[in-house]
């Protein structure tokens, strides 16, 4: 079978390609950057070699059939561990990519009198490698994407600060998406806090929430009335003009609640509020 | 008119939620929209993709770029294989939900497009229309 040469060629050098291999990867610095020892290098490089000689001698350059899964799932762990640890995308393709020059090089001494032969496996090398290195690109997305899922569900429910601004004046500084099925319990979780600390004045800043759709603006509408149960007044903060115009051609009433473009003047009224419930207060003994 | 770049997303999760706002605020931005017009955008491609997971079952969105003479536009297809909408003018209306949202969503989409149109049956499915004009 014409499949059965190139990976021949894989098999007799596996030795030679796996050096030829690392150095191309650290040749020019590339990988300089990242958390990577040459001992791990070695070991991926080692692990990734014999399971793609056999992949060739079994399944040939056909990548996505039945031979190629243990390459699959190694490329897929690869993927996703560079991902994991910062590594930008052409670093992680770098991996199947440098593989290449190698491959070329020793197809070349060995079809040294065939020029027929040697174009024949220097393509289906190319078409090999190519095909891997999209699987690897891939994976890494795939891999990016769940860590910035998981990153935007943790920062909703761990760092949303509780920033203390004044006497009785609080600021939730709200970061990310607002419309997950938990919001509503990480804000009356947050709310439970603000009452904790006796405030009497809390201001949800919005300036990191991107979008504000009917779901989140539920989401606010519910808290703020939430809070007015627990004897808590609410301020939204950072609704941009853009947000505001947007708001208004939803149809959704904010009416009933009070809005600043920024935290500043959010600030400056919880002030005056805060001095006139004294007032009151004292008036009122 | 002609469609001169087409993408489709899949919106099955609600992590699909945040790629399709982020897809079509990249869209309108390099179609030329300015704030305002992307904010509306992306606000009504949030109705209407979470429409379609939570009503619909999840679904499909379609990207279209549209150039009319000297007008560009953004063209949102959604689509689902869900129930259906089976009396699409009440769904528009204010305040009407079947589910515990505020009812605005369908709506307030329709007023912050140009174009807005909606075809379903009971029991087959949903599909959205909208465009935006520069
Ligand atoms: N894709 C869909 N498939 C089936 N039914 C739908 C679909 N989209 C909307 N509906 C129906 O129309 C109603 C109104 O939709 P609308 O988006 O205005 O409100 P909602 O989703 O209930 O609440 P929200 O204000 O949070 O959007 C829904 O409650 C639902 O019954
Ligand atoms: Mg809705």
């Amino acid at each position: 079978m014409a499949n059965g040469r190139l990976a021949q060629v894989l098999e007799r050098h596996r030795a030679q390609l796996s050096s030829d291999w690392i150095r191309e990867q650290t040749a020019d610095g590339v990988l300089r950057d990242t958390r990577i020892d040459e001992a791990e290098l070695r070991g991926q490089c080692d692990e990734f070699l014999a399971l793609l000689v056999r992949a060739t001698l079994e399944g040939g350059t056909n990548v996505s059939g039945p031979a190629f899964a243990p390459v699959r799932d190694m490329l897929e762990r690869m993927a996703r561990w560079r991902g994991e640890r910062g590594f930008t995308p052409s670093q992680t393709a770098l991996f199947v990519l440098s593989l290449k020059k190698p491959i070329f090089s020793r197809i070349r001494v060995d079809f040294e009198r065939e020029p027929g032969a040697l174009f024949q496996e220097i393509w289906r090398a190319t078409e090999l490698i190519d095909s891997l290195a999209l699987l690897t690109t891939e994976a890494f997305q795939r891999g990016r994407e769940a860590v910035i899922a998981r990153q935007q569900a943790e920062m909703l429910e761990l760092s949303t600060p509780v920033v203390k601004l004044w006497e009785g004046i609080l600021a939730l500084p709200l970061i990310g998406t607002l419309d997950s099925a938990r919001t509503q319990t990480v804000m009356e979780t947050l709310l439970q806090r603000v009452v904790e600390t006796g405030s009497e004045i809390v201001i949800i800043d919005i300036t990191g929430v991107p979008t504000v759709d009917t779901l989140v603006a539920q989401h606010l509408l519910k808290t703020v009335s939430a809070a007015r149960l627990m004897g808590v007044e609410c301020i939204i903060s950072g609704v941009r003009p853009q947000i505001a115009q947007t708001i208004v051609h939803l149809g959704v009433a904010l009416s009933d609640v009070i809005t600043k473009a920024n935290l500043a003047d959010a600030f400056k009224l919880a002030l005056s509020k805060r001095g006139m419930g004294i007032g009151a207060r004292t008036g009122g003994v | 008119m002609v469609v001169v770049r087409r993408a489709a997303l899949e919106i099955r999760r609600e992590e699909d939620m945040v790629r399709v706002r982020r897809s079509v605020r990249q869209w309108a931005d390099e179609l030329g929209f300015g704030l305002v017009d992307q904010t509306k955008l992306v606000t009504a491609a949030s109705e209407l993709s979470r429409n379609a997971l939570v009503h619909g079952g999840g679904g499909t969105v379609v990207f279209e770029a549209l150039e009319d003479g000297p007008r560009r536009g953004l063209r949102l297809t959604f689509t689902d294989e869900g129930p259906g909408i089976p009396d699409v003018e009440l769904a528009l209306s204010d305040g009407y939900t079947t589910g515990s949202g505020l009812g605005f969503g369908l709506g307030g989409a329709k007023r912050l497009v140009n174009e807005f149109s909606i075809e379903s049956r009971r029991g087959a499915g949903t599909r959205v229309v909208m465009t935006r004009w520069k």
